[in-house]
């Protein structure tokens, strides 16, 4: 294990990356705020129909929506963080390498992710969430502890959102598929993220499952926290539970695959 | 345009055995596809599970509305997509290698990297547009009937003006690939939903600026006799093709300009 | 000259950059990747095109292929001006980017010539022909069932070579096609380059950062800088246009002070026993050879060749610029 100086330095690294990025952070900007827009709509239509849903007014509907774009790229829902590289690294039998370096993979990975997430939470998230409390009604609270809560919820969600994309990029050690396990991560995280619904309108037992599966502390606990929907201590149970217990799988899962490196090619 | 087909016609030929040499991975990426596209679905269901109609429209039309959509989408996406990751081929200088080949260029950025999977979304917009065909309630004429089939090709037509155009854009800003999909994949979202869910001025700009209208909102209205919400002409259905027609012309000619600028600044 | 292949007159490409000079601030700047070149290629001719990076020569052979438009002056190409037709002329040459392969990745070698077989329309007796001779010739027999991802970089580059040559191109481009080869590919690659050369006439023009590819291949060098041509002219020429000097390598008995040589041969460093002597290039070794010999203790001496590189530098640091980047 090496100093532990070399993780900020990582994440700023992680974080610098990003940010050299401009074109492509306004695109994303773009792309994130018309998505909301359609989803606004559908949504407003949705809790027209059906007011109350999931226990959502429209207002909270609105703010959900717009929250979920604000960190969609920050927790990579639909994958696009360090994973790529990760497993690029695996199938190209690059990743020998980084067995041999004196730092934890795991926690290197993870500080080079956390840097990307907080580029992306400030250059993506926050424009998108800004137009759309200005444009449509919104549930945000006005205390400054809540916000506090919110960002400490955030900071868990970011941690489960590293942990389950880390687990998908291990696969590769055995898959050599990357283009099925990014898929994977797609459907999974764009589904039971909350991305196209929240998870509280789910109907009936499927709404139960999803919203006690790991992907539900990524975007419904943090909105749930910032509307005042969820008591806090329960809230962050759930998510450092799911943060622990991926993380420690994670370490599982890298011990095994550092057994078994196979170098490709040569 | 012959030469451009037959260029097509190989280079996809090429990659499409490419993906065969994995064939296991294959199989799994269109699954992979058919799932990811039909989450789209999918949620339409969740929602109507809680509610009966959204928009003033019920499932059965809503699914058709999607399923017009989803399957011309489909089709320009299985065409067009991979025009979409121009940007990064002009960034890593390997577009460069296409320019020394005897064949026109965009033929050889569409069949770039050509991936069968994506046959998954056509597929299974087919497959929903086909339920409901069925399930909704339609005076079914020979116009009507015959309106789908020139629907879903005037809708993939837009739709691959759209990817062109996008690519073209990305002769100027190679990072900006997200804004492509902002209108694409954006578009095909929007057209998902009924039009009466919308802002008045988003009905307007995507009728009569970004006319994505024509995919399925307008054709859509004729066909289950309802009244389009900025109460366009009944016969309005039938002006798809010539939108179609406009879209490809504008989509060719940016399409040009963008690589003219490209050939004579060489990023 | 006679039979012009390539002409180029007063061919300029100016380029605009924008730079980020301050958060939002961005400063337009125009570079002249290529300015006022002119030059003509003989069919048959292989000629080396060398420069530091940025010096325009990448923009020469994008100009050249067709891939990018001159912002002024005249160019053609077998009489066609390339930037105007781009397929007429791509029938008629053959391109080899050394870091960009263009077969294709995860299929056999054989597979990627059968798609230039098609998309060049080559007929099928010439196709068979060529086939056979490159694969002879490039030693690719064993390779062709072969995926590519899986040949070596050298085999790669043979394998691009061949699928250059397919459709019989009149000149043939090469963009550092031995970078990062081995000695051993390097040398096939030469031979074959060679023999090409001197059975089918093809005019080859060669860019490289090696210089035994100008040395074993090209009897005319042209060097480019800042976007100029700065020389022209065979090989051995370029040395005495950057007064280039040899290096004598001395090993003596013991330490000693500086030798004592006749000039204009001079010590320019001393280390241990060992001195390095520079002497023009165009003098004979012999003669300062036998003069250190007759007075000095030796126990091994070499001599070493001028390195092309270092003379191009000092060409440049004579004409007193420094090099700029180039936008590509």
């Amino acid at each position: 294990m090496g100093s532990w100086r070399v993780y900020p330095a990582v994440a700023a690294g992680g974080f610098r990356r990003y940010a050299t990025y401009r074109v492509a952070t306004a695109a994303g900007v773009f792309t994130n705020t018309v998505f909301g827009l359609i989803l606004v709509y559908t949504y407003l239509a949705l809790w027209e129909a059906r007011p109350g849903l999931g226990g959502y007014d429209q207002a909270q509907a609105v703010t959900y929506v717009w929250l979920g774009q604000a960190l969609f790229a920050m927790l990579a829902v639909q994958g696009g963080g360090f994973e790529v590289e990760l497993m690029e690294r695996i199938r190209t039998g690059e990743i020998a390498v980084d067995l041999y370096r004196p730092v934890d993979m795991q926690l290197w990975w993870l500080a080079n992710d956390m840097g990307r997430a907080v580029f992306q939470l400030l250059g993506r998230g926050v424009v998108p969430f800004v137009l759309g409390a200005l444009l449509f009604p919104s549930a945000l609270p006005a205390e400054a502890a809540v916000w506090a809560a919110f960002l400490l919820a955030l900071l868990l969600a970011m941690l489960v959102s590293f942990a389950i994309r880390y687990l998908f990029a291990l696969s590769a050690f055995w898959l050599l598929d990357g283009q099925g396990v990014a898929q994977a991560l797609m459907v999974t995280g764009l589904f039971c993220s909350g991305m196209t619904l929240p998870l509280n309108a789910f109907p009936g037992s499927l709404g139960e499952v999803v919203q006690a599966l790991p992907w539900a502390a990524q975007l419904q606990v943090p909105a749930d926290v910032l509307m005042g929907e969820t008591a806090l201590l329960e809230a962050y149970v759930f998510q450092a539970a799911w943060a622990v217990a991926l993380l420690a799988a994670g370490r599982l899962l890298q011990s095994a695959a550092t057994r078994r490196v196979v170098v490709q090619g040569g | 345009m012959v030469e451009g087909l037959r260029a097509y016609r190989m280079i996809a030929g090429m990659w499409i055995r490419s993906t065969m040499a994995y064939r296991a991975s294959f199989v799994l990426t269109v699954c992979g596809n058919l799932m990811l596209t039909g989450l789209d679905f999918v949620a339409i269901l969740l929602m109507f599970s809680q509610v009966d109609a959204l928009g003033g429209w019920t499932l059965p039309e809503v699914a058709l509305l999607y399923g017009l959509s989803a399957t011309s989408f489909g089709i320009a996406q299985l065409a067009f997509g991979s025009v979409g990751s121009l940007g990064g081929r002009v960034r890593d200088g390997s577009f460069d290698t296409l320019l020394v080949r005897p064949a026109p260029v965009l033929a050889q950025v569409a069949a770039d990297r050509f991936a069968l999977r994506r046959l998954g979304r056509g597929i299974q917009g087919a497959a929903v547009l086909g339920w409901a065909l069925v399930a909704t309630d339609v005076d079914w004429t020979v116009v009507k009937v015959l309106l789908v089939p020139v629907t879903l090709v005037c809708g993939a037509v837009i739709f691959g003006s759209l990817f062109v155009a996008g690519g073209a854009f990305q002769f100027l800003a190679q990072d900006a690939a997200e804004v492509q999909n902002a209108f694409t994949y954006g578009g095909t979202t929007l057209l998902q939903y009924p039009p009466t869910v919308f802002g008045r001025d988003l009905v307007r700009g995507v009728t009569f600026v970004l006319p994505l209208a024509f995919v399925n909102w307008v054709p859509a209205a004729h066909l289950l006799a309802r009244p389009y919400p900025l109460g366009l002409p009944d016969g309005a259905a039938f002006a798809a093709p010539l939108v179609a027609v406009v879209c490809a012309a504008l989509a060719g000619a940016a399409w040009r300009a963008g690589l003219r600028s490209y050939r004579s600044t060489g990023s | 000259m006679a039979d012009a292949f390539i002409e180029l007159d007063g061919v300029e490409k100016v380029f605009e950059v924008r730079r980020k000079t301050g958060f939002l601030k961005r400063e337009r700047r125009q570079v002249r990747a290529v300015d006022a070149l002119s030059f003509t290629v003989a069919r048959g001719e292989m000629v080396g095109y060398i420069g530091p990076n940025g010096a325009g020569k990448s923009t020469t052979i994008k100009m050249l292929t067709g891939i990018l438009t001159p912002s002024a002056g005249r160019l053609r190409v077998a009489g066609i001006d390339p930037s105007r037709e781009r397929t007429r002329l791509a029938h008629r040459m053959g391109v080899v980017f050394g870091q960009r392969t263009t077969l294709w990745w995860d299929l056999p070698l054989i597979d990627s010539y059968r798609l230039m077989h098609r998309m060049y329309r080559i007929p099928d007796a010439r196709y068979r022909e060529n086939l056979q001779r490159l694969v002879e010739l490039l030693d690719l027999g064993e390779l062709l069932d072969v995926p590519v991802r899986q040949l070596s970089l050298g085999q790669r580059m043979r394998g691009d070579i061949a699928a250059a040559l397919l459709h019989d191109p009149e000149v043939l481009y090469l963009d550092e096609p031995t970078i990062g080869l081995d000695v051993i590919s390097k040398t096939k690659v030469r031979d074959f380059l060679r023999q090409l050369n001197a059975d089918r006439a093809t005019t080859v023009l060669l860019t490289t950062h090696d210089l035994q590819d100008i040395e074993q291949l090209c009897s005319r060098v042209m060097v480019i800088d800042h976007g100029r041509l700065v020389y022209d002219g065979a090989l051995a020429g370029l040395h005495e246009a950057g007064e280039s000097e040899r290096t004598l390598v001395v090993d003596l008995e013991r330490e000693l002070p500086p030798i004592e040589a006749p000039a204009p041969a001079r010590v320019v460093r001393v280390e241990g026993p060992r001195q390095w002597l520079a002497f023009p290039a165009s003098e004979s070794a012999a003669g300062l050879v036998a003069q250190v010999a007759a007075r000095y203790p030796l126990v091994d001496l070499s001599v070493r060749e001028p390195d092309i590189e270092a003379v191009i530098a000092r060409m440049y640091t004579e004409r007193g610029g420094t090099p700029v980047s180039e936008p590509s």
